[in-house]
């Protein structure tokens, strides 16, 4: 592509409160990876503001990024990205060991987060040892570890079967009602019809933004005080 | 991230891709290996060498006869009868700096004791002998000048000569015959231990008075010369003296030889321990020249090295994006794989040493090569391997630290 600059999020303006689970959809292409990238502070808008609960992020350098998204971030993604060599265990412990915690703390952290999606029996297994739904099990485990206000999960369920899909579903929602923020992109209608709330994108703008009525009833969209995310105002540019 | 842990990742790392990590850094443990075998082999004969000079006797001038020449056949040097025993007074009296000139004439003889027997060198030497040489005497009395003046017949063995004709038995007042002439055995001399100046074992060896030699067993070079004597030893008070010395004694005994002007010597001055400091000198050199060609290789194993790193970080770049999104700070990544480049070659460091000091032990067991393992060189092996682990961690980890974590993540 050369040095053409093409916008790949324009006048995204969204607002998401602490403790929403949000479903953001739409079509390859549509800007919903950049939004993630942009959400999780592994990259930075060239244009408009991204504010991390209250807070400006515009100013805070690679390494304030990566501070912030060990305190407050976990990631899920569709393909797992667990190490290879390591067990499950110690794929837990890494958010822990950039949070500079200690060898025991970590240890009993990573034990709890694994019982608590269900893995408790498989803690010294090997990723090839593990099916994809646990493989993804312990990926959750790994972005709740650091106890993040904000999860993000892109495709979690993308490279898993309806049933395995809907365990995952279960699990983030159980993460959910324990008060947690939780954005979830997916090209899944019926797996964003498992959050409160869903965004659709195409060609960078957000077109659509709608409570989700899972359970056929209308559903008022509880709207809180001050919102943990938010993104506005000018066009975003990305190179390719 | 603390140190440790980072070194524990690190082995972990090494150890997952452990047949390619050894093949890495088999550059640096071979690099290694030859650079403490080398100096291992030079410090060895740098100490024989010093070990031999200090056994023979520090700072020592040897004045020898020139040359003797007989119807027109010149004989070898040492072989004229032109040194005397008034030569070595004259020096010790003339010649300033000089704490003893002893001379002497020497021979082999056949020590004969009952049905044991042993071919030696005989000394015919002065008491300032063993002053000149720092030898003293072990057990019983050294030589006085009464022995000289007498011409007794007693004397000092070496322990090689003792241990052949007396075995565990006490030598002190026994009797040897040397030819066919009995001596009193009076006293058995300090071990010099090793090789002497041209190797051989300087225990082996038979003192007796100069003037007993001459008199009974040796012959004068000359009935002529009957003062003329084989050798005249010279002990300069320090190193720094010996050169004036040198010229002092040269220009002295070509003025009590009566030489004219323009002609040649009629004697020798030789310094022993020049020769072999020469000598010291040419092995100092090769060694630091094969452990320079050595440290090379430690160098080409850093190379290596970097390029297996640089491997490494391409294959796991996902792994770096993974880490950064969970949290890992730049300095963090960076220190990641610098810390396994240096844990690599410190690793390899180690195991050169341990080759290196093998090879040594074993060819200094086959071959008989004197070896000296320093601490020194050890730390010098190991901080040159060090140095190669960070020059060549530096690159890849600045590259590993600099990636973006989105097209990490996004990366096969």
């Amino acid at each position: 592509m050369g040095n053409v600059v093409l916008p790949a999020l324009t006048g995204a303006t969204l607002d998401i409160s602490a403790g929403e689970f949000v479903a953001v959809v739409g079509p390859s292409g549509s800007g919903k990876s950049t939004l993630m990238n942009l959400l999780g502070l592994l990259d930075q808008p060239s244009g408009g503001i991204y504010q991390l609960d209250g807070r400006d992020t515009s100013t805070l350098g690679p390494d304030g990024c990566a501070a912030l998204r060990s305190r407050t971030i976990g990631f899920v993604f569709q393909n797992y990205n667990l190490l290879k060599r390591n067990t499950a265990l110690k794929n837990v412990e890494l958010p822990l060991v950039y949070a500079r915690c200690r060898r025991r703390e970590r240890r009993r952290r990573a034990e709890e987060a694994l019982a608590f999606v269900g893995l408790a029996d498989r803690m010294q297994h090997f990723p090839n040892q593990l099916s994809g739904g646990e493989q993804q099990r312990v990926a959750i485990a790994r972005a709740l570890v650091n106890d993040p206000a904000l999860i993000l999960a892109d495709e979690p369920t993308g490279a898993l079967d309806s049933a395995t899909g809907h365990e995952i579903m279960g699990l983030l929602q159980t993460l959910h009602r324990d008060g947690r923020t939780i954005v979830l992109v997916t090209h899944d209608r019926e797996v964003a019809g498992q959050a409160e709330r869903m965004v659709t994108m195409k060609d960078g703008r957000v077109i659509g933004d709608c409570p989700v009525h899972a359970t056929g009833l209308p559903h008022a969209f509880p709207r809180l005080a001050h919102p943990v995310l938010c993104t506005s105002g000018k066009p975003k540019v990305r190179t390719t | 991230m603390s140190t440790l842990q980072s070194i524990a990742i690190a082995l972990d790392a090494l150890r997952q891709n452990f047949f390619r990590s050894v093949l890495t850094v088999l550059g640096i443990i071979i690099g290694v290996a030859s650079v403490i075998t080398i100096l291992a082999f030079g410090n060895g004969a740098e100490q024989q060498v010093a070990e031999r000079i200090r056994t023979m006797g520090s700072n020592l001038l040897m004045v020898r006869p020139g040359i003797s020449e007989n119807g027109g056949v010149r004989g070898q040097v040492g072989s004229g009868n032109t040194l005397t025993e008034d030569d070595a007074i004259a020096i010790a009296r003339e010649i300033p700096g000089v704490m003893v000139s002893a001379p002497g004439v020497a021979g082999a003889g056949q020590l004969v004791r009952g049905n044991l027997n042993w071919n030696t060198l005989v000394g015919g030497v002065t008491a300032d002998y063993l002053v000149a040489r720092d030898w003293h005497v072990a057990e019983g009395r050294p030589l006085l000048p009464e022995d000289q003046q007498h011409a007794a017949k007693v004397v000092l063995l070496g322990t090689t000569v003792v241990k052949q004709l007396f075995g565990a038995d006490d030598p002190i007042g026994q009797t040897v015959r040397i030819g066919t002439v009995p001596f009193t055995v009076i006293g058995v001399l300090v071990s010099k231990g090793g090789g002497g100046a041209m190797g051989r074992d300087q225990d082996d060896v038979a003192l007796i008075p100069m003037s007993t030699a001459k008199l009974r067993l040796l012959g004068a070079r000359s009935q002529i010369h009957r003062g003329s004597v084989d050798y005249v030893m010279v002990k300069v008070g320090s190193a720094a003296a010996i050169p004036e010395a040198r010229e002092g004694i040269r220009a002295l005994l070509r003025q009590t030889h009566r030489l004219q002007a323009g002609g040649p010597d009629d004697f020798h001055v030789e310094e022993p321990s020049s020769a072999m400091e020469v000598q010291a000198a040419t092995k100092r050199s090769l060694t630091l020249l094969l452990g320079a060609v050595a440290s090379v290789s430690i160098i080409v194993g850093g190379i290596s090295i970097m390029n297996i790193m640089l491997v490494s970080v391409t294959e796991r770049t996902r792994e770096i994006g993974l880490r950064q999104a969970l949290g890992a700070r730049r300095a963090e990544v960076r220190n990641q794989f610098l810390i396994e480049a240096v844990v690599l070659c410190l690793l390899g460091g180690i195991a050169g040493v341990a080759l290196g000091s093998a090879v040594a032990v074993a060819v200094a067991r086959v071959a008989g090569w004197p070896i000296d393992l320093t601490l020194a060189s050890v730390l010098f092996s190991l901080g040159f391997a060090l140095l190669a682990g960070i020059l060549s961690g530096l690159y890849p980890a600045y590259r590993a630290a600099k990636l973006d974590p989105i097209e990490a993540l996004r990366s096969e």
